[in-house]
C-alpha cells in the first residue's frame, strides 16, 4: 500500500490496532444478538427478517462495516486536521437546521427524516467537536492555562452542547461534560474537576439533606483546602474541626432549646425567649460566622501573597450562592420529566408506576439474571415487554437478564479494555492531534457507558442515551463507528512510519 | 507506576467500572429482592383502581357516591377453547358479540401480546357473581372490580358532570397522567375537581409461571402499591333544595339559581331541562340522546345563557341614579301609560301617577327609569354622551355584569354590557343619543346576562352593597378554596343607597293585591320576602318571565333568581317558582295556603311554547 507521498509504510496487519477492531466487532455482535433477544417475542421472524429490528440492525452493521472500510482505506487520515473547521461548522449548521426542519420524536426535535431513514446530527457532532478540539489544541503554542485558549476551547464544547439542549436532548448534551477529562489530560487544572464535583455534591446534598448540611460540607472542605495549602493543617485540626463538630449538632441544639422555650412559655415570664430560637436558623449562624471570618483570611492571604486562598474564598462564596439557587434551578430551570427522574434517583419520591417504573423494571430484569443469567432468549422480563425501550436505551437489561452477572461484567470489562487501549494508543502517539482526538473518543465512549449502564441499574437518573455499538439504531451505530475508526486510522497513519 | 495524569485517568476509569460492577454484583447476586423463582416466572401487573372522591352537599349528604361494578378482562393469549353459548348466557350477551371481539383480538394480536384487554365494561355485581361461579370454565377471562358513580339524590346533573373513559385525545392533552382504560371527569364539578377526586392508581404484582398460569404474589406483595382513594369534596349545594328546584323547573326552559348572600355560596343551580343523574351514571348509553335533544340539556343555561334581564335591571339603574344624584327617594315622575319622546313612546302598564322612587320599584314603572337613564346619559357632569355611557358601563360592571363572575364553575360565560364604543360602531359616532338606547333603562336592548349574574345582583342588594364571588365548592378537609371567594366585592354605588331599593322590593311583594305591587304572588307570611319582577320582551315568542328575590329582609339567608323562558309576566311563573324555593329553604315546607300555587307550578308545562330548531 502506498500513501500519497509515495513512501511505503509498514503493512496493514502491523499498523492497524486489531485489538480495537476486534473489540468493536464483538460489541456490535453482542448488540445484534441482544436486540434480537429483546424483540423476538413480539416481532415474528428470524434474526435476519428485515421487517424486525434485528434485521434492520443487521443492515446498519453491514453499512457500518462499509463506513469503517472507507475511513481506514479510502480517506487519507491527514485531511482531518485541515478539514476539522469546515466539518465542525457544517455540523453546527445541521444542529441548528434540525430544530426547524427536523421531525419531532418524543418531544424533541433532533431527527432529520429522509423517507424511511432517520438520522440524528447530534451523533456526528461528537466527531466534529472532537476533531475541532484536537485541531485547535494541537496547534503550536496552545496553552490551556492561558485565558484566551481556554475560552476558545470552552466555546468549541459549549456551542454544540447548548444547541443540543435547545433541541430538548439534555441527555446527549451531558456527554460533552466528559471532555473535561481530556482537558485535564491536556493540562487543565485538576481543581476545575474538583470544583465541578463539589458543585454536583452540593446540589445533591441541598436536595436530599438540607441547605445547612450542604453549606457545612462546603465550609469544611474549603477550610481544609486553605489550611492544607498554606501549611496550617494543625490549625485546621485545632480550630476548624471542633467548630465543624459543634455546627453539626447545632440544628439539634436549636430545636431542643426551642422545645424547652416552648414548654416554658406556659410560665409567662419566659415568653420573650421563644422567638430567638425559632426565628434564627442554624444556617444563618453558620453563614454569618463564615462571612465574618472571610475578610481576616483574605487579609492574611494578601500579606502572604497567597492567590490560592483568594480563589478558594471566591469558590466558597460561589458555592453558597449555588446552594441558595438550587431551589430555583431545580424547580424552574429543569423540565418536569427531568426533575421527576432526579427525584426518583435520589429517593426523594417513590414512583414505581410512573418514572420509577422504567428503572424498577430494568433493575428487576437485571437483578433476576443472577450469576449466570437465564440463558439466551430465555429472559422473561425483557421478552414479555415489561422494560420499555429495551432494544435501544435499555438494551443492557437483556444482557443482564439473559447473561447474568458474568455476562454484564464481561461487557463492562470489554468497554474498559476498549477505552484503556484507546488511551494507551493516544499516549504513544507522537502527534498531539491524534492524542487529543483519542482522548475525546475515550471520553465520549466512557460517558455513554457510565450514564447508560448507570441508568439501567439505578445509579444515574434516566437519561436517554444509547450504549455505544450495542443499542439498536443506525444513527448511533454509524456515529460511534466513524468516531472510533477515525482514531484507528489516525493511529495507523503514525504506526506506518515508526 | 508514575502517578501522571494519564494514569490518574486510567485509575478513574477503573474506579468507575468497579462502581458499575459492584452495583451489578449487589443487585444480581447479593440482593434477592429482584430475583424471580427458578421456573422463570414473570410478573403480571394488575391495576388497582382507586375509588373516586365522594361529592357531598353542604349538609354532608352524599350527592355523588361510588358503587362497585366489574370489568370483564380477557387475556387473549390465555384463552382456550370454551363454550361460547354458556358464556353468553351468563353474561347476557350475543354469540356474535363474542365472535366479533375474538376476531378483533386476533387481528390485533401483535399489539396486545401478553396483555389483558377489557371485553365488557361495568358489569353489575349480580351479573358478575353469576360469571364468577363458572369462571373456571373460561380460562383467560377474569373480572376486575372498579367503582362507578352513584347518585343518591336526583340533584344537579348539569352541575356535577359526568365521568367517562378517557379517549386518545384526552390522554394526549394530559401527558403522563392517564392510560387508556382510566376514567376522568369530563364536565361540571367532576372535571373542575378532577385532580382532587381521582386518587392514585396502585397495582398488585402476580407471578406467572412458564405455563402462563398465575401462581402467587410477587414477594408477598412487598413491591405492590396500594391505590390511594381520591379526596372527598364538599359543595355548597343543598341537595334537597336543588332537587326541589329541579322539580319546580320541570317541563320549563330556563334556570333557577339560589345563593347564600352572606357567603356567596351557591345553594341551588338549576338549568332546565337538565341532565338526569340516571343518565349521568351511564353517560355512554345516553350521550347521543342527550346531545341530540332539541332542548339542549347539556347547555348550562344558569351560567352560559345570555338573557335580557328585563325590569329586574331597573334596580341597577335606580342605584346608579341615586349614586349619581340624578334621582332621590323623593323624586316624583309622572307616567301616562309610558314614556313619550318625540313621536315615540316606551309603553308602561296602568298604575297611579306620579310616583316616587320606592313606588317605581314596587310597581315597576317603565317611564320612571327612562327619566333616570336619560338624566344619567345627559348628565352635564360628563363632557359627552360617550363619556356618560362609559361611566354607566363601569357602574354596571361593578355589579359583576358583562364579565365572567369568576365562579369556580367551569365554562361560565360573561354576558354583555354595551359601552360607547359599541354604539359608535352600530350607529356611528354622534349618531345616537339617550333616547336611542332608552330601552337599557328597563333591562332590554343590548344587555345580556346569565341567571347567575341576576342571582348575584340579588345577593348584592341583600348584602346592601357587596357580594362574594358565587362559588360551588366549600372548604373541606382536603380542599381549600381560593381566598378570592372570601373577599367582599363592593359595587361603585355607596352602601347607603341600597336600603332605599330594598324598601321598594319589600313593597313590591308585601303590599297585597290591589296595591299595585307587581309581586304579591310571591308573598309568604312571616318571611319578609323582598323581590323584583321582570318581563323580558322577546320578539320571537312569549316574553320571558323573570324574578329575583331575597329573604328575610334583615340578615337575608337566601337570594334567588328565576328565569323562565317564554313564561310571560314575571309574576306568572318566575315569581311563584322563586318564592316557593325561598319558602322551602327557610321553612322546610310549603304552607297550606300556597299549596295550590305549588301544584300549579309543578304541573305547569311550558315546553310547547319554546321554539326549538
Amino acid at each position: 500500500m502506498r500513501d500519497a507521498g509515495g513512501h511505503r509504510g509498514r503493512g496493514l496487519a502491523k499498523t492497524i490496532d486489531w485489538s480495537l477492531v476486534i473489540c468493536w466487532l464483538v460489541l456490535i455482535l453482542i448488540g445484534w444478538a441482544n436486540i434480537y433477544a429483546s424483540v423476538h417475542a413480539t416481532e415474528e421472524g428470524s434474526i435476519f427478517d428485515f421487517a424486525s429490528r434485528s434485521g434492520k440492525q443487521f443492515v446498519w452493521m453491514i453499512s457500518a462495516l462499509g463506513i469503517a472500510g472507507l475511513i481506514l482505506f479510502v480517506i487519507p487520515p491527514r485531511i482531518y486536521e485541515g478539514a476539522s473547521l469546515p466539518i465542525y461548522l457544517f455540523v453546527i449548521g445541521l444542529l441548528v437546521a434540525v430544530i426547524f426542519l427536523g421531525i419531532e420524536v418524543k418531544g424533541s426535535r433532533s431527527w432529520f427524516a429522509f423517507g424511511p431513514i432517520r438520522f440524528q446530527p447530534a451523533e456526528i457532532s461528537k466527531i466534529s467537536t472532537s476533531l475541532m478540539l484536537a485541531a485547535v489544541m494541537s496547534q503550536l503554542g496552545y496553552r490551556i492555562g492561558r485565558m484566551k485558549d481556554f475560552l476558545i476551547t470552552a466555546l468549541i464544547i459549549l456551542l454544540p452542547m447548548l444547541i443540543i439542549v435547545g433541541q430538548s436532548e439534555t441527555g446527549s448534551a451531558l456527554v460533552y461534560v466528559g471532555f473535561i477529562f481530556m482537558l485535564y489530560r491536556e493540562g487543565l487544572s485538576g481543581w476545575l474537576i474538583f470544583i465541578i464535583g463539589m458543585a454536583i455534591l452540593l446540589f445533591i446534598l441541598t436536595l436530599t439533606a438540607s441547605p445547612f448540611t450542604a453549606c457545612l460540607v462546603l465550609v469544611s472542605v474549603a477550610s481544609l483546602c486553605i489550611c492544607l495549602y498554606s501549611g496550617r493543617f494543625k490549625w485546621w485540626l485545632i480550630i476548624c474541626v471542633p467548630l465543624i463538630v459543634l455546627f453539626a449538632f447545632l440544628p439539634d441544639i436549636f430545636s431542643s432549646l426551642a422545645g424547652v422555650a416552648e414548654s416554658a412559655v406556659e410560665g409567662e415570664e419566659l415568653m420573650v425567649r421563644r422567638p430567638i430560637f425559632t426565628k434564627i436558623k442554624p444556617l444563618y449562624v453558620l453563614l454569618g460566622l463564615t462571612l465574618l471570618s472571610m475578610p481576616f483570611i483574605a487579609f492574611q492571604a494578601f500579606r502572604e501573597r497567597n492567590m490560592f486562598t483568594h480563589l478558594a474564598l471566591i469558590s466558597t462564596i460561589a458555592g453558597i450562592a449555588l446552594v441558595f439557587s438550587v431551589d430555583f434551578l431545580f424547580n424552574d430551570v429543569l423540565q418536569d420529566h427531568q426533575r421527576k427522574r432526579i427525584e426518583v434517583l435520589l429517593g426523594m419520591k417513590e414512583d414505581p408506576s410512573g418514572v420509577g417504573y422504567n428503572v424498577n423494571q430494568s433493575m428487576i430484569a437485571i437483578g433476576s439474571g443472577g450469576l449466570t443469567g437465564k440463558g439466551y432468549l430465555h429472559g422473561t422480563q425483557t421478552t414479555y415487554g415489561f422494560v420499555p425501550e429495551q432494544s435501544t436505551d435499555f438494551i443492557f437489561c437483556t444482557v443482564g437478564e439473559e447473561w447474568g452477572f458474568i455476562g454484564s461484567a464481561f461487557v463492562i470489562l470489554l468497554y474498559v479494555f476498549l477505552i484503556w487501549r484507546i488511551i494507551k494508543d493516544a499516549e504513544r502517539s507522537r502527534e498531539a492531534f491524534t492524542r487529543i482526538y483519542g482522548y475525546c473518543v475515550a471520553c465520549c465512549i466512557f460517558m455513554h457507558l457510565f450514564i447508560n449502564i448507570g441508568m439501567t441499574i439505578g445509579l444515574m437518573p434516566v437519561i436517554g442515551i444509547p450504549l455505544p455499538f450495542v443499542s439498536y439504531g443506525g444513527s448511533s451505530l454509524w456515529g460511534f463507528t466513524a468516531l472510533l475508526f477515525i482514531f484507528i486510522a489516525l493511529d495507523r497513519n503514525e504506526r506506518k512510519y515508526f | 507506576m508514575k502517578l501522571n495524569r494519564e494514569n490518574k485517568l486510567l485509575i478513574g476509569l477503573c474506579t468507575a467500572a468497579a462502581i458499575l460492577i459492584a452495583k451489578l454484583f449487589s443487585i444480581q447476586i447479593l440482593d434477592d429482592k429482584y430475583k424471580l423463582s427458578a421456573e422463570n416466572n414473570t410478573m403480571v401487573y394488575s391495576t388497582i383502581y382507586p375509588t373516586r372522591g365522594v361529592i357531598h352537599d353542604r349538609n354532608g349528604n352524599i350527592l355523588v357516591g361510588n358503587k362497585v361494578a366489574y370489568d370483564l378482562l380477557v387475556t387473549p393469549k390465555e384463552v382456550e377453547a370454551f363454550d361460547t353459548l354458556a358464556l353468553c348466557k351468563v353474561l347476557d350477551i350475543t354469540p356474535e358479540f363474542v365472535k366479533d371481539k375474538m376476531k378483533e383480538y386476533y387481528n390485533n394480536r401483535r399489539r396486545i401480546g401478553y396483555q389483558s384487554v377489557v371485553m365488557i365494561k361495568q358489569l353489575p355485581p349480580e351479573t358478575y357473581m353469576k360469571f364468577a361461579e363458572v369462571a373456571y370454565k373460561f380460562p383467560g377471562f377474569r373480572g376486575q372490580a372498579r367503582s362507578t358513580r352513584e347518585y343518591p339524590y336526583n340533584a344537579g346533573g348539569n352541575l356535577l358532570g359526568y365521568v367517562s373513559e378517557v379517549n386518545a385525545k384526552y390522554i394526549e392533552n394530559h401527558p403522563g397522567e392517564y392510560k387508556s382504560g382510566d376514567y376522568a371527569g369530563m364536565t361540571g364539578i367532576e372535571a373542575a375537581r378532577e385532580k382532587e377526586l381521582r386518587g392514585e392508581k396502585g397495582y398488585n404484582i402476580w407471578l406467572r409461571n412458564s405455563r402462563n398460569k398465575i401462581e402467587s404474589r410477587y414477594r408477598d406483595g412487598e413491591m405492590d402499591k396500594e391505590a390511594i382513594p381520591g379526596n372527598d369534596i364538599t359543595t355548597t349545594i343543598d341537595a334537597k333544595l336543588q332537587n326541589y328546584g329541579q322539580m319546580l323547573m320541570n317541563n320549563k326552559v330556563g334556570s333557577l339559581v339560589a345563593i347564600e348572600p352572606s357567603t356567596g355560596e351557591i345553594l341551588t343551580l338549576v338549568s332546565s331541562p337538565g341532565i338526569d343523574v340516571d343518565q349521568l351514571a351511564n353517560i355512554g348509553q345516553h350521550y347521543k340522546e342527550i346531545s341530540t335533544d332539541p332542548y339542549k340539556p347539556m347547555f348550562n343555561r344558569a351560567v352560559q345563557a345570555s338573557y335580557p334581564p328585563g325590569s329586574v335591571f331597573k334596580l341597577v339603574n335606580g342605584l346608579i341614579g341615586l349614586e349619581e344624584g340624578v334621582v332621590s327617594t323623593n323624586t316624583l315622575y309622572p307616567c301616562s301609560m309610558g314614556y313619550h319622546f318625540g313621536k315615540n313612546k316606551l309603553g308602561c302598564h296602568a298604575h297611579k301617577s306620579p310616583i316616587n322612587f320606592e313606588e317605581s320599584i314596587m310597581m315597576s314603572c317603565n317611564a320612571y327609569y327612562c327619566y333616570i337613564l336619560r338624566d344619567l346619559l345627559e348628565n352635564k357632569k360628563y363632557g359627552s354622551i360617550d363619556e356618560a355611557m362609559d361611566k354607566w358601563n363601569e357602574y354596571v360592571k361593578s355589579f359583576g355584569f358583562g364579565q365572567k363572575l369568576g365562579s369556580d364553575f367551569p365554562s361560565e360565560l360573561g354576558g354583555f354590557i354595551p359601552d360607547s364604543k359599541y354604539y359608535n360602531r352600530v350607529y356611528r359616532k354622534g349618531g345616537w343619543k339617550a333616547t336611542t338606547v332608552i330601552s337599557l333603562s328597563i333591562g332590554q336592548g343590548e344587555i345580556g346576562c346569565t341567571p347567575l349574574h341576576l342571582a348575584n345582583l340579588c345577593a348584592t342588594i341583600a348584602n346592601r352593597g357587596f357580594y362574594y364571588t358565587p362559588h360551588i365548592i366549600k372548604d373541606s378537609e382536603h380542599v381549600t378554596i381560593d381566598p378570592k371567594y372570601k373577599e367582599k366585592n363592593y359595587t361603585m354605588v355607596d352602601t347607603t343607597h341600597f336600603p332605599k331599593v330594598v324598601g321598594g322590593m319589600y313593597r313590591a311583594v308585601n303590599s297585597g293585591y290591589g296595591s299595585g305591587g307587581t309581586a304579591s304572588v310571591a308573598a309568604v307570611k312571616g318571611l319578609d320576602i323582598c323581590g323584583k319582577t321582570g318581563t323580558a320582551q322577546n320578539p320571537h315568542g312569549h316574553d320571558h318571565s323573570v324574578f329575583i328575590c331575597f329573604a328575610p329582609r334583615d340578615n337575608p339567608k337566601i337570594a334567588v333568581a328565576a328565569y323562565v323562558e317564554n313564561g310571560g309576566f314575571g309574576a306568572t311563573w318566575a315569581a311563584p317558582i322563586a318564592s316557593l324555593l325561598t319558602e322551602m329553604y327557610l321553612n322546610g315546607e310549603i304552607s297550606d295556603e300556597r299549596r295550590y300555587l305549588e301544584e300549579r307550578i309543578l304541573n305547569g308545562n311550558l315546553l310547547d311554547r319554546v321554539k326549538v330548531k
